[in-house]
């Protein structure tokens, strides 16, 4: 049996397809503003028996296309188990929203964290970011592992942050300094929901912020832990649906 | 609505135009959350009527009232004893406080960062939209937290009949002390008003209809203990909000009445969800009409909520006050030591408040607890800290939400109870 997982983010849609416990097809494709026009489109010429959605979208998939779901918490957590069968803590940042997942032994997800209502520590705030100090996302991250030192932003609302960074460019501060700043206050707030659902040995960083090396980087020099990321971490949530989508018994 | 109330709003100073916007939202919001849920038990169209009629045949029957001489108390809170105003031949009834209303003239006269109940109150008495608070001959104001203490100085202004009770917040002699000579300064001005000399007779019969109003609220709670539960939260939850409003003989009945049909209910192993279904138990800040933003989201979200650890709930309505005394004294203390015993988050230490949940939990044999906090109410989201962390030593998963009325935020709280659903299965 073939069977698909669609995670519906904000910005990305993410599909993977698993036959016989191993990944097979995956795809991905930009959320854009119809994002089950979008869904509908990654679908095209895709075979598969069974599906399971998960991502801030999946209600209105479970309307359109009469398929079950998940959330994104259980999403990750299976997701993250697949490439690493051990772990027990993982640390998802998407486009707009962060949470840190703990599991027990058997995987189950036993606690979990997850950022308020606004953008910030996530993958949204770090985009404008990057925009507001004239980076691309690749650059962003590039740039700020190689300041000399980090200038702090305080605030984490993305409106006054943005503010706030542009009075530091106005003073004249390097935008590495600043780029690295930005990245460090959005790990602190990761290690925060992270400790508050305890970390047990390594943690496994997934989602699409988790593709930026500095933010790896950071996290791993915060929390004195190993960081693991899978190849294509953005796919975590939809790989995680997958596997849920009822296949593997 | 007829044109009957039209003319009644307006002889009560209603802003006819926003009224009607309120109303239409109500409509819409209780047709999409509560008609749209399944198997529910035919009693519960009392309280569709009820809803509909809300602001006004309910608002119709207080002015009759009003017409033979009755006199009606306006209240915020559960430290206000109802058997003293009915036995001072007057009817108490809760205020609006449940929406968002007329913010920005709101935070002319609050801080942004105040609660959604208190800002709500003042929404609904600076938009006009409230009929219970204008046709109330006295609105009562109680010192519970900071918040609604500080915001009654600021209400006094806007109102010309609000009467301030003050609340202890330590349960200590003299803390019972203080409730004790507030409950007797709440009488004598009840006695003031009405012109009606309360007197044992008058307050047993009183406390004789309360309790038969809570005792109704017992059965029905009782009966949610089944699996499957015969009722859902939300029902259960609409009939602990009517409790405030209702007429006290007519609600009792027409709870009782439901309880009859949800005993062969669950006689029939009949429930509104399937048997199994994630029990949950909700714990924290008062639901005042119509927020019924979280207990809708955990509903449609594969759970059945069991119990409502709440002012609007168990904690408002548990125990009976002692109608075995016959004399004032006896009767006054009697009523003084059983709203001495609510473990309002204003207190403490608050120790039983957690022994509660404990127990609550284990009566209704619920799954987990949702921790329902509004954003900016500090003695509740303060105790949900410790309330949490003791839960979980326990192994009984918690999750804590803060939030307010607004809609804005349901997306992210629906992955958040999905989450903590798909945990307890």
């Amino acid at each position: 049996m073939r069977c698909a997982g669609i995670d519906i983010g904000s910005r990305a849609i993410k599909l993977v397809v698993v036959e016989n416990g191993t990944i097979g097809e995956h795809r991905q494709v930009d959320t854009g503003y119809n994002p089950m026009a979008a869904a509908r489109k990654l679908l095209q010429g895709l075979a598969y028996d069974r599906i399971l959605a998960t991502g801030y979208g999946r209600g209105q998939f479970e309307v359109d296309f009469d398929a079950p779901t998940v959330t994104e918490i259980k999403a990750h957590a299976a997701g993250a188990r697949f490439f690493f069968p051990e772990v027990a803590t993982v640390m998802d940042i998407g486009g707009q929203d962060s949470k840190a997942i703990a599991m027990n032994a058997a995987g189950k997800v036993v606690k979990f964290e997850m950022n308020d209502r606004c953008a910030a520590g996530t993958g949204k705030f770090l985009e404008i970011m990057a925009k507001s100090l004239g980076f691309s996302l690749e650059q962003f991250a590039s740039q700020a592992l190689q300041a000399e030192k980090d200038i702090q932003v305080n605030s984490m609302c993305t409106v006054f942050a943005e503010s706030e960074v542009t009075s530091l460019v106005a003073r004249g501060e390097d935008r590495r300094n600043i780029a690295l700043g930005l990245h460090k206050s959005v790990v602190r707030r990761a290690a925060g929901m992270l400790r508050r659902v305890s970390i047990e040995g390594p943690v496994v960083f997934s989602g699409g912020v988790a593709k930026n090396r500095c933010m790896q980087r950071l996290m791993e020099e915060t929390l004195q832990q190993p960081i693991l990321t899978a190849e294509d971490p953005q796919m975590t949530g939809a790989l995680g649906a997958a596997m849920l989508a009822g296949c593997s018994a | 609505m007829s044109e009957d109330y039209r003319s009644m709003w307006q002889n009560l100073g209603l802003d006819l135009v926003a009224h009607d916007a309120l109303l239409g939202v109500l409509g819409k919001f209780y047709q999409d959350i509560y008609l749209a849920q399944k198997n529910r038990p035919a009693g519960m169209q009392y309280f569709d009527f009820v809803m509909s009629e809300v602001h006004g045949l309910r608002i119709r029957e207080l002015l009759d009232e009003k017409k033979t001489g009755r006199k009606v108390i306006g209240t915020y809170c559960v430290f206000v004893p109802e058997e003293i105003a009915l036995a001072g031949n007057a009817t108490m009834v809760g205020l609006c406080a449940g929406a968002d209303f007329a913010m920005e003239e709101v935070e002319k006269i609050l801080p942004r960062n105040t609660c959604a109940l208190i800002k709500s109150t003042f929404g609904f008495k600076l938009g006009k939209v409230c009929p219970y608070l204008e046709a109330s001959d006295m609105i009562v104001g109680e010192n519970t937290c900071d918040g609604k203490k500080k915001a009654y100085e600021s209400l006094g202004s806007l109102v010309s009949n609000l009467y301030v009770m003050d609340i202890p917040q330590m349960k200590s002699a003299q803390g019972r002390a203080l409730l004790k000579s507030e409950y007797r300064r709440f009488k004598e001005a009840i006695e003031k008003l009405t012109g009606v000399t309360i007197d044992g007779a008058r307050l047993k019969q009183a406390i004789e209809i309360v309790n038969n109003k809570r005792k109704a609220i017992h059965r029905l709670s009782k009966l949610r203990q089944a699996d499957p539960a015969p009722i859902s939260g939300l029902d259960a939850l609409l009939a602990n909000q009517v409790f405030f409003y209702d007429n006290p003989q007519r609600f009792t009945d027409s709870v009782n009445k439901i309880c009859d049909e949800l005993e062969k209910r669950v006689e029939q192993k009949q429930g509104v969800f399937p048997a199994g279904t994630p029990r949950i138990l909700m714990s924290g800040c008062p639901m005042a009409v119509p927020n019924w933003k979280l207990p809708w989201i955990v509903e449609t979200s594969g759970a059945v909520i069991v119990g409502e650890e709440s002012c609007v709930g168990e904690r408002g309505t548990r125990n009976l006050v002692n109608a075995s005394g016959n004399t004032l004294d006896e009767l006054m203390e009697a009523i003084i030591d059983r709203y001495f015993q609510v473990d309002c988050a204003i207190f403490t230490p608050n120790p039983d408040r957690l022994k509660h949940v404990e127990e609550m939990v284990k009566a209704y044999k619920a799954d987990g607890v949702i921790h329902y906090g509004l954003q900016f109410c500090q003695p509740y989201l303060m105790e949900a800290i410790p309330v949490a962390k003791a839960l979980e030593d326990r192994n009984i998963p918690t999750l804590r939400i803060e939030t307010d009325y607004g809609m804005e935020d349901v997306g992210q709280l629906k992955t958040r109870v999905e989450a903590f659903i798909e945990m307890l299965k």
